[in-house]
């Protein structure tokens, strides 16, 4: 008997996840809310990649403090984890936990991470690392896992030997609105682990009794308790004890099968033939792929065979002849099918798997008989988890494949578009080379105009702001004093001359100096408007160059780029083609040896019918020729 | 609850185990093809995102890339079907919610509902929403914004909440 197994992260994703939920103005950045948004619908992939990237990118900038993820991260790491898991890549999983284990994160987060930890290590089956991982929770932990800690310590025990220490736990969890039932269903297979017969069956007991309400899980492990029960009289050879266990089993929960068969045999052991055969027809008549109805449809004949009721018998053998001849025929399909590969080709059929029952649905096709026992192959966690990983592998390729259409477009986008501004390019950076050239020789100039304004604010110089005529005037008087201060000095004519230049200079000077403040008003405020001009012409330059370096940037630097992308898509295709081929021949190989051994014991059992049908016939002729006699 | 039914499932698969060749001749390999499959997932992923950031840059120049996220209020029950954004009176996007995609805004997630290209300066976005009130009516809301796209990229989150008596219950902000 095995302890119940833990599943994958499902109820804690939904605990960190709730956890997570914000208001929307709460939530800072958005591409950790778009990962919340795939993941939120199951798509691990899409969530991983958006989340992947947005935390990289995060620990790549120099201040993650002005980053919209500073104010998630640690969510976001502890969601990577999560959904790695989901995902099912443990190996990821586990380091990106073990990440947020070493950080220095809240004592909650850290024991959350802890716990999951654990969980992936239990799942691998490393039942000391996965202890190992649970010794590290220490302090506050979060409401919503305390039970699931305790619960997953205990199954630890009990699947390293340590029943004894499982049982308080199992016992104080059986209060636990979420583990309760299958605490007490836990603690029943822990005593019995330990060795306390007469506690486990009280137990048991317990865990099995019918009580009102529950959902289909609680109802279901009450099912197995009593299931469990039953069968532990049943082997022991109390049949009248097993039988009202048996009868405690739910007839349309998921243990009804094995229960009705066990209480078929119970009964008959007990020599009530007559109660055997009412839970026999009812089990001979449901799905014929289950192996207890198979047996029912061999035991039910016989239990008529033990009431004399010789001629049902043979009718009823004769059935089971057809029955098991049908699934035997079913199965040599199926094999066969198998063999020929279309098991696979069914399974990654995505129709079917949008729907939530596929694996039902694929049982009912009648195209596809290879997967009738497809819920037996999923008996096995190696099975399961193979099958997964070839979903996920087909899934894969049909990205892969997908993605290497698209790189046709893009290499086709680069073309047209270095088509389109190559030829124009060179005409449009001559022009612009010659327009940078003035602009910069503008920009100079304006330049200096400011620093003469800052530095006339400082020190006035009346002469810098005369205008052209009077700059041309006081040149000219300059060189007529020059002219004449050359000629004969002692020449009134030269004399009086110089006199008026000088009275000239001296108008000029005059208002120069007095119009001087609102000259440099003036001056201020076209130097104001010219920088106003200035700084239109330096947007649109700006402007142009953004325009000229997108220009660039679609379409120069990406074949090498797409070349290497285009290679490791391809890589990745051949990859993934190798290991679904690996993959889907183990999984065939399983099938089919599977599929094999339910045929041998279908052989088998149509064997057994076939000569208790001609015994049947035998007993019912000669009581029919005893009757006549009489 | 879907743990404890997978636990129960599990439990009732356990019962009915594999023979034992199967097991032996599968396992180990099996699980060393789990191991290879999971560098597979990683290499697949890391190519994923190069591939997006390929498409941004090619599709989306920053310069005139705009994305427009949705996300819904918290404890909002209203019943989204379908979203129309319009920029400057064009249609950018119509979506309809499936159940699953509206269970994913209601948990907090954050729908990147269009990218695409627009130029620097003023615009217009309309938000046009339909749906149900948690009593069955159905609404039809829509509003007006205008938002300003420089040389940076641009992100617009638009917020849904069940529209209350004369406010239509949209609203949008830089993000």
């Amino acid at each position: 008997m095995r302890a119940a197994p833990l599943t994958a992260g499902g109820l804690l994703l939904c605990a960190l996840l709730a956890a997570s939920r914000a208001p929307a103005d709460e939530l800072r950045d958005l591409y950790f809310g778009e990962a919340l948004y795939f993941a939120h619908q199951g798509d691990f992939f899409a969530a991983l990649e958006r989340l992947d990237t947005e935390v990289k990118q995060h620990s790549g900038v120099d201040e993650p403090e002005l980053d919209s993820l500073h104010y998630h991260i640690d969510d976001a790491e502890f969601a990577l984890g999560d959904f790695e898991l989901r995902y099912r890549m443990h190996h990821r999983a586990g380091r990106a936990i073990r990440a947020v284990l070493e950080g220095a994160v809240d004592e909650l987060v850290r024991n959350d991470a802890a716990y999951r930890l654990a969980r992936i290590h239990f799942q691998k089956s490393q039942m000391a690392d996965a202890l190992r991982a649970l010794e590290r929770i220490e302090g506050r932990v979060p409401a919503a896992i305390r039970d699931d800690i305790e619960f997953l310590r205990a199954n630890i025990y009990l699947a390293v030997g340590r029943p004894g220490d499982a049982i308080g736990i199992f016992a104080e969890l059986e209060d636990s609105s979420e583990f309760g039932g299958f605490a007490a269903y836990n603690l029943g297979i822990a005593f019995l682990e330990d060795g306390q017969r007469d506690a486990a069956l009280e137990q048991l007991d317990r865990a099995g009794q019918p009580a009102g309400g529950g959902d289909d899980a609680e109802l279901a492990i009450r099912d197995k308790s009593n299931l469990v029960l039953g069968t532990i009289h049943l082997e022991e050879g109390d049949y009248d004890r097993a039988i009202p266990f048996l009868n405690r089993v739910r007839l349309d929960g998921p243990f009804s099968n094995q229960a009705l068969l066990s209480l078929g045999w119970a009964n008959l052991s007990a020599e009530n033939a007559e109660r055997a055969v009412v839970p026999w027809k009812m089990l001979a008549g449901r799905e014929v792929t289950d192996p207890a109805t198979q047996e029912a449809l061999l035991a039910l004949p016989y239990a008529y065979g033990k009431l004399d009721v010789h001629g049902r018998a043979a009718v009823h053998y004769g059935q089971a002849l057809d029955a098991f001849g049908a699934e035997v025929e079913k199965l040599n399909a199926s094999i066969e099918s198998i063999r020929e590969g279309r098991f696979l080709e069914a399974l990654v059929r995505e129709e079917i798997r949008k729907d939530k029952n596929w694996v039902i649905r694929l049982r009912s096709l009648p195209e596809t008989p290879e997967t009738y026992y497809l819920m037996q192959l999923l008996a096995s966690h190696d099975f399961q988890t193979g099958l997964q990983n070839y979903l996920d592998l087909a899934d894969l390729r049909r990205k892969l494949k997908a993605w290497e259409a698209g790189f046709d477009a893009f290499d086709e986008m680069v073309g047209i578009r270095a088509a389109h501004y190559d030829p124009l390019l060179p005409d449009v950076d001559e022009e612009f080379r010659e327009l940078d050239s003035r602009l910069r020789l503008r920009t100079e100039q304006h330049r200096m105009l400011v620093k003469r304004r800052d530095h006339m604010l400082t020190t006035p110089r009346p002469d810098f702001l005369a205008t052209r005529e009077e700059q041309a005037m006081l040149r000219r008087i300059e060189a007529l004093e020059a002219a004449l201060g050359a000629a004969d000095g002692g020449d009134p004519g030269v004399a009086f001359s110089l006199q008026r230049l000088e009275r000239l200079k001296g108008v000029l000077a005059f208002r120069l100096e007095t119009e001087y403040h609102e000259r440099l008003a003036t001056f201020d405020r076209n130097l104001g408007d010219l920088g106003e001009a200035m700084a239109h012409v330096r947007e649109q330059y700006d402007a142009y160059v953004r325009s000229r370096q997108a220009a660039t940037h679609s379409y120069v630097g990406y074949e090498p780029l797409i070349a290497r992308l285009r290679g490791q898509v391809g890589q990745s295709v051949e990859r993934i083609d190798r290991a679904m081929a690996r993959q889907g021949h183990l999984l065939e190989l399983v099938a089919v040896e599977v599929l094999i051994a339910r045929r041998g014991r279908l052989e088998n059992f149509r064997d057994k019918a076939r000569f208790a049908l001609a015994d049947s016939y035998d007993r019912a002729s000669q009581a029919q020729a005893k009757a006549g006699s009489k | 609850m879907w743990m404890k039914r997978t636990t129960v499932l599990a439990l009732l698969l356990a019962a009915s185990a594999l023979p034992l060749g199967a097991q032996e001749i599968s396992g180990d390999e099996l699980r060393s093809l789990d191991g290879q499959v999971q560098e597979i997932k990683s290499d697949v992923l890391s190519i994923a995102s190069e591939l997006n950031n390929l498409e941004e840059r090619l599709l989306y120049p920053s310069n005139t890339q705009l994305s427009l996220f949705v996300a819904v209020d918290e404890g909002e029950d209203f019943r989204l079907d379908s979203l129309k954004i319009e920029i400057d009176d064009e249609l950018a996007t119509h979506h309809i919610y499936s159940f699953q995609e509206l269970e994913a805004l209601r948990k907090g997630g954050v729908q990147r509902i269009y990218t695409g290209n627009v130029v620097t300066g003023d615009h217009r976005l309309r938000v046009t929403v339909l749906g149900k009130h948690d009593n069955g009516k159905d609404f039809e809301a829509s509003d007006s914004f205008t938002f300003t796209k420089d040389v940076k990229p641009k992100a617009l989150g638009v917020t849904l909440a069940g529209p209350g008596l004369g406010a239509s219950g949209i609203r949008i902000g830089d993000w």
